[in-house]
């Protein structure tokens, strides 16, 4: 049975979701609405003058055959990020739950990534795997393996994977360690007694249980992957080499920022949202389903 | 008593702002920082110090990306400086803003500054004037490419130092012996674009681009697939595929080998000067850039790389003086001179040039010369004027991608080259159309 509130008139409610509403409509649906606006023109950057050129910016966009691989590059490098940085933090997670001393220390210091910033981990994994001084590719070089990711398309984007999904391994190991330790502990030990050995509990009860954490880490990673990651890029491959590693938002970047093109990457703009809203209806209808609350 | 105070009280209210109006502000937003930073303030300084009616106020605004984008961004919010520093790629963005700046060299003549137009070196202030001769903006540091040695690498590798370098073919012979030697980066480059597509161009007289490399219209497109291009990166190919050319990325990355000791040859601007005098600890000589004996017999002269001074438009009149006043400062041999001998940019002035000469400079720093006798051995050709091309940063990008393949050997040199010009052109017409 529902239960439903009623207010006895309007104003209340009103005032209620008014803040809400003001918040939303400042810092969302004023910029998109000019970011729709502005796809429409081709401007010059200082804002004196602009020429209409109706869908024009679009079919530039989407006649350009790079722009229509960055579809497919964003996604091979959201799921692969999401991948690396979940599955890992889900691991750890379960070692660190399984700890009886000193999980404390395990924590902290698998938080700590998490405070690095983008485009400070993208430096450090660059000085790593700097082609001619980088510690990693020099060992690499030493068991013979010439890594070169300026040039070899896909060197280029596991550095960037990398780069991005370690610092988000703490987010995720954060929410994954919480959700397990929610997990009743009778249930496990009923399971336990019944000889369920501990892999056998951990994909029949405790998976299961943590989905709802799953889901939430599951989207947010992927817009993380989305959006968050064009420091990374931009310090490690600028995109390159060959637009291998141009996901959709560090076009927009690039475009808006560094060439000053603001009707292009408008147009972008545009086109990412509505990738990430059906995204969103996608991930919500299909996947939301699979999820025991 | 109180009618005292009170006096007193209105004396220095009136004498506050009297104070303050004396001098007159001029924002100035640059892009350096470390030596650079610290010599451009003390330019600011000494103006600063040489005169009581104008205060200049420099402040370092990010890379050189990143100040043109805040230039940019305060125009835009009415809170523009009086100069902004633009890198040489933002030349045509600036030229095509017309209400957004003033050209030099109406500051200079409603100031009433001293500014003569024929001092500047040509292939310096070329860049940077319109095609009636107009000076637009004030060039500030200009560098140009030459060609680094490693003398030491040369000897250990069992190649004599002193050999001709000054054409590819007998650097290709270089290289050659260099690998045979031993030598594991013969060749590292910086700047690919730069030097071995837009200098190539000037310095063997083939166009960059049509309509006089972009300064006679906006029409203009890639011409950089040409013979003498592809034959080039052909070449370059090759050498990267045996190990004798080394890629290290599209900036000046190729410079921590070079000063490291690590490389041979480095095709760097001559602004390398200062870190690699500071770090080299091996005995290194500066060779002019090399040509291609088989395209020319003998080189044009080779263009600039670097950043002028550009003045917004928005201030008042007394304080477009105060602008004149600096950059005239800005202009004179001294301050040139001074410059030019502690960074390794190119004078801007013939004048600072000489200076330098009879001061006895080059003698003691052999080799920093080579920059300036390559600027100005030839008066500069329609091709070699320099490059005046619409979203040029975003074009060098497509261009480092297009050599990328080349270097990785996915593309042949003509089938990349072809590529960045039908790319480019996209960009060029989409300049063009947002500037009609």
């Amino acid at each position: 049975m529902e239960k439903r509130v009623t207010f006895r008139g309007w104003l209340l409610p009103l005032a209620l979701i008014a803040p809400q509403v003001l918040i939303s409509a400042v810092f969302f649906f004023y910029p998109a609405g000019q970011a729709i606006w502005q796809s429409l023109f081709i401007p010059d950057p200082f804002g004196l003058k602009s020429q209409f050129v109706g869908l024009g910016n679009f079919e530039f966009l989407l006649s350009d055959k790079f722009y229509r691989a960055s579809f497919l590059t964003t996604a091979f490098f959201s799921i692969l990020v999401t991948l690396c940085s979940m599955i890992p933090a889900l691991f750890l997670a379960v070692l660190a739950d399984r700890l009886i001393k000193g999980s404390g220390v395990y924590r902290t210091m698998l938080i700590w990534p998490y405070a690095v910033a983008p485009a400070v981990a993208g430096v450090l994994w660059l000085f790593m795997f700097n082609t001619r001084v980088g510690v990693v590719s020099w060992y690499l070089g030493q068991l013979g393996y010439d890594w070169n990711h300026v040039l070899n398309g896909g060197e280029a984007m596991g550095l960037v994977v990398v780069a991005s999904a370690w610092g988000r391994i703490s987010y995720n190991f954060l929410f994954f360690f919480a959700a397990l330790q929610s997990v009743p502990r009778s249930v496990i030990e009923a399971a336990a007694i019944d000889g369920a050995h501990f892999w056998r509990r951990f994909f029949g009860i405790v998976l299961p249980l943590i989905t709802p954490t799953a889901f939430f880490l599951l989207v947010v990673n992927i817009v993380y992957a989305f959006f968050e990651t064009f420091g990374v890029i931009h310090t490690i491959t600028a995109g390159g080499p060959q637009q291998s590693t141009t996901i959709l938002v560090y076009k927009v970047f690039s475009d808006g920022f560094v060439g000053q093109d603001l009707g292009s990457s408008s147009a972008q703009s545009v086109i990412l949202l509505i990738v990430v809203g059906l995204l969103t209806v996608i991930q919500f209808k299909y996947v939301e389903k699979r999820v025991h609350y | 008593m109180k009618k005292h105070l009170f006096g007193l009280a209105a004396v220095s209210t009136m004498l506050t702002p009297i104070a303050a109006s004396a001098q007159t502000e001029v924002q100035f937003w640059h892009a350096f920082t470390g030596r650079l930073g610290e010599l451009v303030a003390a330019q600011v300084d000494e103006f600063n110090a040489s005169q009581s009616d104008y205060k200049v106020v420099q402040s370092h605004k990010g890379n050189y990306s990143e100040t043109l984008n805040a230039g940019i961004a305060a125009f835009r919010a009415q809170e523009q400086p009086h100069i902004l520093m633009v890198f040489e790629v933002g030349t045509a963005t600036m030229m095509s803003a017309g209400g957004a700046i003033v050209p030099v060299y109406e500051v200079m003549a409603e100031s009433g500054a001293t500014f003569d137009p024929d001092a500047y070196i040509g292939s310096v202030k070329g860049y940077y004037t319109t095609t009636d001769g107009d000076m637009l903006s004030l060039p500030f540091n200009s560098s140009t490419p030459v060609l680094w040695v490693n003398r030491d690498a040369f000897e250990a590798a069992g190649v004599d130092p002193d050999m001709d370098l000054s054409t590819w073919e007998n650097v290709g012979g270089a290289l050659d012996a260099l690998k045979a030697g031993g030598e594991d980066c013969p060749l590292v480059t910086a700047w690919q674009s730069w030097i071995h597509l837009e200098n190539f161009s000037a310095y063997h007289d083939v166009p960059f681009a049509s309509k006089d490399n972009g300064f006679a219209g906006l029409d203009t497109e890639l011409m950089l697939n040409g013979p003498a291009q592809v034959a080039h990166l052909s070449a370059m190919q090759e050498w990267a595929k045996d190990g004798k050319f080394i890629y290290t990325g599209r900036r000046n990355e190729g410079g921590a080998n070079f000063r490291s000791g690590e490389c041979a040859l480095f095709t760097e601007s001559s602004a390398g000067y200062a870190g690699i005098n500071a770090e080299a600890e091996f005995d290194f000589e500066v060779r002019p850039l090399p040509y291609w004996k088989a395209v020319t017999a003998e080189p044009q002269n080779t263009i600039i790389g670097g950043a002028s001074l550009w003045v917004m438009a928005g201030h008042d009149s007394d304080e477009y003086k105060g602008v004149g006043e600096f950059l005239s400062f800005l202009s004179t041999s001294d301050v040139q001179a001074a410059w030019h001998q502690n960074t390794g940019y190119l004078p801007i002035t013939a004048e600072a040039g000489d200076a330098t000469r009879a001061s006895g400079f080059y003698d003691e720093n052999p080799g920093t010369d080579i920059a300036v006798i390559q600027m100005t051995a030839k008066q500069p050709t329609a091709n070699s004027k320099g490059l005046r091309l619409g979203s040029f940063d975003q074009i060098r990008g497509i261009i480092d991608e297009e050599l990328e393949a080349i270097w990785s050997g996915d593309k042949t040199a003509q089938q990349a080259m072809d590529s960045a010009k039908e790319r480019g052109d996209a960009l060029l017409r989409r300049f063009e159309s947002a500037n009609r």
